[in-house]
């Protein structure tokens, strides 16, 4: 396979982890991040030295040898665990905060994170930490897409995901129903992490190269424009939105800086013109296209019907 | 003594500009309720316009200012029209807003890295009027930098402007009340729409204002936008949505800013800002002066 080719399948693949975690929190969940870019640093960093400082600290201190492969088990499994931990002293602060305070708190989390990777030598500062050891393999990111959509997947349809999708829709209504709206808030946080933090690791042991500019804002904003883009609510749409969004920069490589306006007006277009997102709230399998099907047309009957009884509706 | 009062000087220059653009943002968030992530964008913008109108057309400094502060008027109006009005007429949650403003902020940013190119451009000091020419004046045992002085005298007249505006006028006033309850201040005959294309007119021509003196003091390069950011922790700290909130919270912001690059650590400066961002959420959600959380609801 073309070398190119295989490059960006990873990356979408990488993404898509990432994604999938915010796409718990924000799409079924109802919560905002703009800092999930620093819980995909924490993941990248943790797993970064576990594969290229900590085989040879156990070499030379204890005379022990680690497998780069088992490193590399190791390193994606702390990565996420930081991660987690992480998310659950960030949701302890400010997940009792209302809608865009939240969003800006977290903001503030992943800025954060990022300066105070730039002034830690250890990791390589500003300037970026090179030649990490080159581990995910292609195969490897499927297998782990495969696992994270079914992950995904199980925990919307359990008793816990049904009610984060009531606490996304009536947060008042969803407490007074007995619902701990806040642990379940504070489960969907954990969850994105974790998964950003896989996708960190991946990354860092992927591109070989980490540096905290990749981890800034922007990177936090096009992860929730892929949710959003692809439609809030559906897996199938988030699996679609990133996708799309991860191959449109590389198809328009050519036009340069044009294709980030391209990416400006599509994210302003979406957002005027289709708020629902690609295929929000519907699933793209036979029985989530028979849902929505019949949906609409209950939707148009009742329409005629209102029109029929003198326009109202 | 000295390089305490020197750090003092610097920092109530930087917390000008930052008061200039966190008022914007402050202004459109009181009426809004969502965070114009686009303006910084608009400042951008403006620093540009001003660049231009001096070099390309040759325009005296003081009507270079005027046109840098209309246009960005204007475009923050567009901006409001072609992109949060629909949003807006269909009542969309305030996220679809935020995400918006950003695309909107991609596209501004990009479309000036693409057109007109991602190299800084200096104010040419042969254009300037000489009190806003580079080099100091000495006061007492300080040196205190002309363009400093000139943002700050600039920024005091402005927000004075903005001050009496709201107080005194019956558009003020109707900017006041809209902010309170846009609900019943249509009821009594403000219209909405009207308020909202004037908060974006007044947060637009600010941003201009901000982003010549801005450009002038360093540099006009197309990432000055995220300089903003510092605007808007600076909004947040003294309160989103209010006024005298945001111009505390930029002086405070700048102040503690230089002092901690003076006395601590350059590197650490950031670090600080975003610092206080959490701690002044977790601790007081509302800021210093803002409204209380119940009303935000």
């Amino acid at each position: 396979m073309d070398a190119y080719i295989q490059q960006i399948i990873v990356m979408t693949g990488i993404n898509l982890i990432a994604v999938l975690g915010l796409s718990i929190l924000t799409g079924f969940t109802g919560l905002f991040s703009f800092g999930h870019a620093g819980f995909m640093a924490i993941g990248s960093y943790i797993a970064a030295i576990c594969t290229a400082r900590l085989p040879q600290i156990l070499q030379t201190q204890f005379g022990l040898h680690l497998e780069p492969m088992a490193a590399f088990a190791l390193a994606v499994v702390a990565g996420a665990l930081a991660a987690g931990v992480v998310s659950w002293l960030i949701g302890m602060l400010t997940l009792k905060l209302k809608g865009d305070y939240f969003c800006i708190a977290t903001m503030g989390f992943g800025e954060a994170v990022r300066i105070i990777l730039n002034n830690i030598p250890y990791v390589g500062g500003a300037r970026g930490w090179e030649s990490l050891p080159k581990l995910t393999s292609i195969w490897l990111v499927l297998g782990l897409d495969v696992l994270f959509v079914v992950i995904t997947w199980n925990l919307i349809n359990s008793r816990q995901g049904r009610n984060m999708v009531a606490v996304r829709e009536e947060e008042l209504a969803a407490q007074m129903s007995g619902i701990d709206v806040y642990r379940h808030k504070m489960t969907a946080l954990i969850v994105s992490a974790i998964f950003a933090g896989v996708a960190g690791a991946l990354m860092a042991n992927y591109i070989q190269f980490i540096r905290p500019t990749m981890f800034n804002m922007a990177r936090s904003t096009d992860l929730t424009i892929m949710v959003i883009f692809g439609g809030l609510g559906s897996i199938s749409g988030t699996i679609l939105g990133t996708i799309l969004l991860t191959w449109l920069p590389e198809v328009f490589r050519n036009f340069a800086q044009w294709r980030l306006v391209v990416y400006g007006l599509a994210v302003i277009v979406i957002m005027v013109g289709r708020p629902q997102g690609l295929v929000g709230g519907m699933e793209l399998t036979p029985s989530g296209i028979r849902k929505a099907m019949t949906a609409r047309n209950a939707r148009k009957r009742f329409k005629e019907v209102g029109d029929d009884a003198g326009g109202q509706k | 003594m000295n390089q305490f009062l020197q750090q003092l000087v610097n920092g109530l220059s930087i917390g000008s500009i930052y008061a200039l653009m966190a008022v914007g943002y402050s202004l459109v968030y009181s009426i809004m309720n969502f965070s114009n992530f686009a303006h910084g964008s608009v400042i951008m913008l403006g620093a540009y316009f001003g660049f231009f109108a001096l070099t390309l057309l040759g325009l005296p400094f003081a009507l270079a200012f005027f046109v840098a502060a209309s246009g960005t008027a204007l475009f923050a109006v567009a901006l409001e029209r072609l992109a949060y009005k629909p949003l807006r007429d269909r009542k969309a949650p305030f996220l679809y807003f935020i995400i918006t403003a950003m695309g909107a902020s991609i596209f501004i940013d990009n479309s000036v890295i693409a057109t007109i190119g991602p190299t800084p451009k200096t104010f040419p000091q042969a254009s300037l009027p000489s009190f806003l020419r580079s080099g100091s004046v000495e006061i007492g045992s300080l040196n205190v930098g002309r363009v400093d002085i000139a943002m700050f005298v600039i920024t005091a007249i402005c927000l004075a402007a903005l001050v009496l505006f709201i107080d005194k006028t019956k558009m003020g006033k109707a900017i006041q009340a809209t902010a309170y309850n846009m609900k019943a201040s249509a009821l009594m005959g403000i219209n909405p729409g009207f308020v909202i294309i004037l908060v974006f007119a007044i947060g637009g021509a600010l941003a201009g204002v901000a982003g010549v003196l801005y450009g002038m003091k360093y540099q006009v390069y197309p990432q000055m936008s995220s300089i903003t950011m510092k605007s808007f922790i600076a909004a947040v700290f003294g309160g989103l949505g209010s006024l005298p909130g945001a111009l505390l919270g930029s002086v405070l912001l700048a102040l503690i800013e230089t002092f901690v690059s003076g006395y601590v650590s350059t590197q650490l400066r950031d670090l600080f800002a975003f610092g206080i961002l959490i701690a002044m959420l977790v601790i007081r959600p509302q800021g210093i002066m803002g409204k209380s959380m119940e009303d935000k609801a």
